[in-house]
Order: structure tokens, then sequence, then C-alpha cells
């Protein structure tokens, strides 16, 4: 038998019904390959009990003639999420053993789906970051190295360890969020599927809050199949979440294989960003081929506050971001480092739980919102937002989606960009307008550059319209024919 | 400058975050960087536009008041740095 690590989650679950495997055994496997891992810190927490308990609860409900849509298939979940009776971090010291007695509305449906949790996936501190460095537990190393290098790269970020954890085969898939590109840019640095859905499309509930106008989870898989199976369960109405939308969930995996003919593509040409690397520009213009031998129609569009997304991003996130973490205040739950008054506790606490980019969040929101500010920044920005929106809405009047390149460039190596926030904060140029106009975004593998590191196409589709998305998604998957895998070295 | 020494120590208090004193004027400096990037935001005409609060066009739900989950005490309290008998123990708030 081939090594049931390295099934797809469609065959994997295929062989679970054909009985051909038992949830045991994959699981086992699939948690000797983590601890056979650890050199690439994508988990921060393994729960091997936990998810054999779990393999045997899915073989008995298997043998009593039950199914379930991931049934027995076991998978990584990043530690933003909640999890009754799992130590859950957000990767911060501030957190520290903070033992959640509730689970996340999202790992709750996965759960009740029979699927099995291998552990706790590494993340930057509550997901502020493109490399995975911000980490309480260090950064993740990216299971792909250069050709002929062994210098250690990033897996990207916020959910690195999702996706290096995927892209290793480590699990099966990963859930994972996106603020401004922390699902889709770590799929693109790891040659594997990542989709943000619609804003409200999957509940928050019970996800460490970061900014809350834009944060979204969504899968990470090796397919654009194995991605629209995990999104099936994963999303749906919560009223828990006021944000979460009342809509019908489709049967993703159905809209995959569907003709993609007629289909109007729109190629924007703001993202023809200054100083791109050719590669990727080829690999753009690839991926634009693909779509045209595939009968689509494409359409040059015009998205011209594309620039502006960023900086407007880097004023409404911390904005938010310092209002949510104002509740780390050490009274409750997590750190508390005692001062001479309360005041001073909390600023101790805060001081001694906060790494470095989140407290540089934090002042920048608190600052952007403090008297005098207000509306010099933060007003301003929600107002540019409300003009990148517009731009997607022209676009639909012209197109059914979108295509671009995921990220500005391939993998970096760790360390390289940790000087200069704004540097790294560029990573997201591609991705953080699909944030802030809500939009669903995927990221797909669909080639390596030179050094054999892979490249990412992404994809943008209207509001609540992930299946054209998957379609186009499937079609470009299968010209591509991605086979490309990290070399084992760990 | 935007933001000299002055203002990060009094945006840091008001963040509740202590920053020595060693350490401002190498804040000041980075938050600087960003601040400087993200004004190109005063080339977009904003005129007449209406700020967008949400990424979703529909208005908040409403449910009925009324209590919906409580009345489990051990699990509010299960990860409090400090209590006693059923409560938080908190550092005096009122001198």
């Amino acid at each position: 038998m081939a090594d049931l690590t390295d099934l797809t989650l469609k065959a994997a679950l295929d062989g679970l019904a054909a009985r051909t495997f038992s949830s045991e055994e994959i699981t086992r496997a699939h948690i000797a390959a983590v601890e056979a891992a650890r050199p690439l810190n994508a988990y921060v927490l393994e729960t091997p009990d936990k998810a054999l308990d779990m393999a045997r609860a899915a073989d008995s409900r298997r043998a009593a003639g039950e199914t379930a849509p991931l049934l027995g298939a076991p998978l990584g979940v990043k530690d933003l999420f909640c999890t009754d009776g799992v130590r859950t971090t957000a990767c911060s010291n501030i957190l520290g053993n903070f033992v959640p007695t509730y689970e996340s509305t999202v790992t709750a449906n996965l759960w009740r789906d029979g699927a099995v949790m291998l552990g706790k996936l590494n993340l930057d501190q509550f997901a502020m970051g493109s490399s995975n460095e911000s980490s309480c537990f260090g950064p993740v190393v990216n299971p792909w190295r250069r050709a002929g290098s062994d210098v250690k790269l990033t897996p990207g970020g916020s959910s690195g360890g999702s996706a290096a954890a995927v892209a290793a085969r480590l699990c099966l898939g990963a859930t994972a969020t996106d603020t401004g590109g922390s699902i889709r840019q770590p799929a693109a640095f790891t040659g594997t599927v990542g989709i943000k859905p619609t804003y409200g499309r999957c509940s928050r509930w019970g996800i460490v809050a970061f900014a809350s106008s834009l944060d979204q989870a969504g899968p990470i898989a090796r397919t654009v199949e194995d991605a629209a199976i995990l999104l099936n369960s994963m999303a749906g109405h919560d009223p828990k979440d006021s944000t979460s939308l009342p809509a019908e969930t489709p049967d993703f995996s159905a809209f995959i294989g569907k003709s993609v003919k007629g289909l109007r593509i729109g190629v924007p040409r703001e993202y023809r960003a200054d100083g791109m690397p050719a590669e990727i520009d080829a690999l753009w213009e690839q991926g634009i081929a693909w779509l045209k031998d595939a009968g689509c129609e494409i359409v040059e569009v015009s998205l011209p506050h594309t620039k502006y997304a960023l900086p407007a991003y880097y004023i409404i996130a911390p904005a938010e971001a310092s209002s949510n973490l104002a509740r780390y205040d050490g009274m409750r739950f997590g750190l508390r480092a005692e001062g001479a008054n309360l005041i001073e506790t909390y600023e101790n606490t805060r001081a001694q739980g906060f790494g470095e980019e989140v407290k540089r969040r934090i002042l920048i929101g608190t600052y952007v919102l403090s008297a005098g500010y207000y509306d010099a920044y933060y007003l301003k920005a929600l107002k540019v937002r409300r003009r990148i929106a517009q731009d997607f809405d022209q676009a639909w009047e012209k197109v059914d989606a979108l295509l671009t390149p995921t990220a500005p460039s391939a993998a970096f190596a760790l360390g390289e960009n940790a000087d200069d926030p704004v540097a790294m904060y560029l990573n997201d140029i591609f991705t953080v307008t699909v944030n802030l106009a809500g939009l669903p975004g995927m990221s797909l593998p669909a080639g390596l550059d030179s050094a054999g590191l892979p490249l990412g196409l992404q994809l943008i589709g209207r509001a609540l319209d992930e299946g054209t998305l998957f379609s186009l998604g499937g079609a470009i998957e299968k010209a591509a024919n991605f086979q490309a895998r990290p070399q084992l070295w760990w | 400058m935007a933001i000299d020494v002055a203002t990060v120590r009094k945006v840091a208090r008001l963040a509740r975050i202590a920053e020595p004193e060693d350490r401002l004027a190498a804040l000041a400096q980075e938050l600087n960087g960003i601040i400087t990037w993200i004004e190109q935001l005063n080339e977009v005409d904003v005129e007449g536009v209406e700020p967008m609060t949400s990424a979703e066009a529909v208005s908040l739900p409403l449910r009925e008041d009324v209590v919906t989950e409580g009345g489990d005490p051990e699990k509010v309290l299960a990860n409090a740095p400090r209590r006693i008998d059923g409560f938080f123990v908190v550092p005096k708030v009122v001198e």
C-alpha cells in the first residue's frame, strides 16, 4: 500500500469508505510523520492521544454504518482556533497556557463531520505577519528548499504552519485564516491550494480575533477538490457570529470540472507591479493562456485604487487589532505580570506578553484612533476602503472573475525581511484588496521558479461566488498539472 | 517628524504597554516609517465617499434579548491567573 500520508483528502476518504484502511491506520501514519518532521516546527502542539481517540470513534461510527463528509480524516488546526480542552495560544506568550472551555464553530463543524485532530499548527503571533517569524514558538521552516541549497525558507504567514504541514504531508488538510493574505500567500509559498471565502461564509466565533472586519477562515489543502471538501464542512451560517451570512452553503466540489467556457476573466493592469520578477509575470501569462485554451474570454480591467489598499489596510487592521487586543489585560485569562498598581499590572502584562510586531500594530492602531488623528487616518482609510470595493464592483460589470499572481515573490529566506516592517507588509500587495472588499480569493500552485520553488496564481470572485473559483481553479489545476513536491530532508 | 518620543510615550500609555524609555526613540522611528508610507492615502479623492465599516452590505441581525447561556462559573474561571472562592482576584481598582 502506498504511504497513507501521500493520499489526497479525497482519495483518503474514498479509501476509508471502501474500508481499504481504517482511520486509526491513516491517523497513526500521520502521527509518525508529524513526529519525524519536528525540525519544520509546523505543529506547536501535537495531540496524538486525542487523534487516536477520535480516529477510533470514527472507525466505530463507520462500523455502525454511519457516513459523514470527513469521517476519519486526520487534519491540522491553526492555533488560532479555540479547541475545547486543548491549549490555544495564537502563538503569543500573552495567552500562555490558555485552555479554552469551548470549541470554535469552524472546528466544531469539522468534528461534527467526522474529522480527526492531529494537533495545533504554528502561525505568526495573533496572525500578524507574512513569514511566521513573529510566532513565540519560533518560525516554521518551509519544507521546500531552493535547488542545491539548504538555506531555511519561510513558508509564508500567517498560516505558515498550516501550509507547511499540508505540503510536507503532515495532515490531509488544515484550517487557516486570512486577514490580508494569510491563507493565500503561504499556500503560494508551499505549492498548496488555499481559499479565503467571502467574508461571512465561515463563522468567526471561537477564532482568536485580529481585525474583525477582515478576518475570515478557510482551508489549505493539496488539491482544489480537497479545498472544496473542507470548505463544505467549515462554512455555514452561525447565529453566534453576527457577521456570519445567512446564506446556503452549496456543494463546492460540484463546481469542479464544470465547463468554464465563455467565462470572462479580468486581468487587472495595476497588478503589474514594478520590479515583479519576470518568472511571476511569465506564470501569470501562462495562467491567462490556460484559461483562454479552456474557452474563457480574457479582458483587461482597471482597479485604480490598488496601490492604496496596503496603506489603508495598515490603518484599519491595526485599529481593529488595538481594540480587539484590549481584552488581554491579565485579569481573567492568560499571562499576568504583577505591578505596583492596576495600571502597572496591565502595562507589564502586555509588555511581557505581546511580541514586537503585535506591540507595533497596537501602537499604530492606538495612534490612528486617538483624538485628533481619527479623521485624518482611520476615517480616511474607511473611505479609501470603499473606493477599493467600488473598483471591484465596476470590474464585475465586465468580468466574472479575476486572475492575478498571489505573491510578488517565491518563498524568501527566514530573516530576509525581518528588519523592515514595510518591506514585509508588501508581501500582501496582491491579496489584501480582497479582504478589504470582503471577496473570495483562491491561490493555487501553477509552476516552479528557476530555483525550483512553487509559485501561485490567485483567482478572485464576486461575493458568495466561490463556485466559479472552484470551476476555474479546477481548470487551471488540470492544465498546470503541478506534480512537484518538496524533497524529504527533515 | 509626525511621531516624536513624547507621542510614543503617550500612545504606549493609552495602549497600556510598558515601553522602556530607551526604546522610545527607536519606536518613534519605526512608527514614522510606517505612518509616512501610509500618508500616500492623501492622494486619494474621497470627497462624498461614505466610510466602509463592514465588508458586507447586510445590516446586523438582532436577536431576542434573553439569556442563552451561562451558569457555569467553573468554565468562566478555568483560566483565571488568580481566583478565590468562585471570584477573579484582581489588583485594587478603587483607592
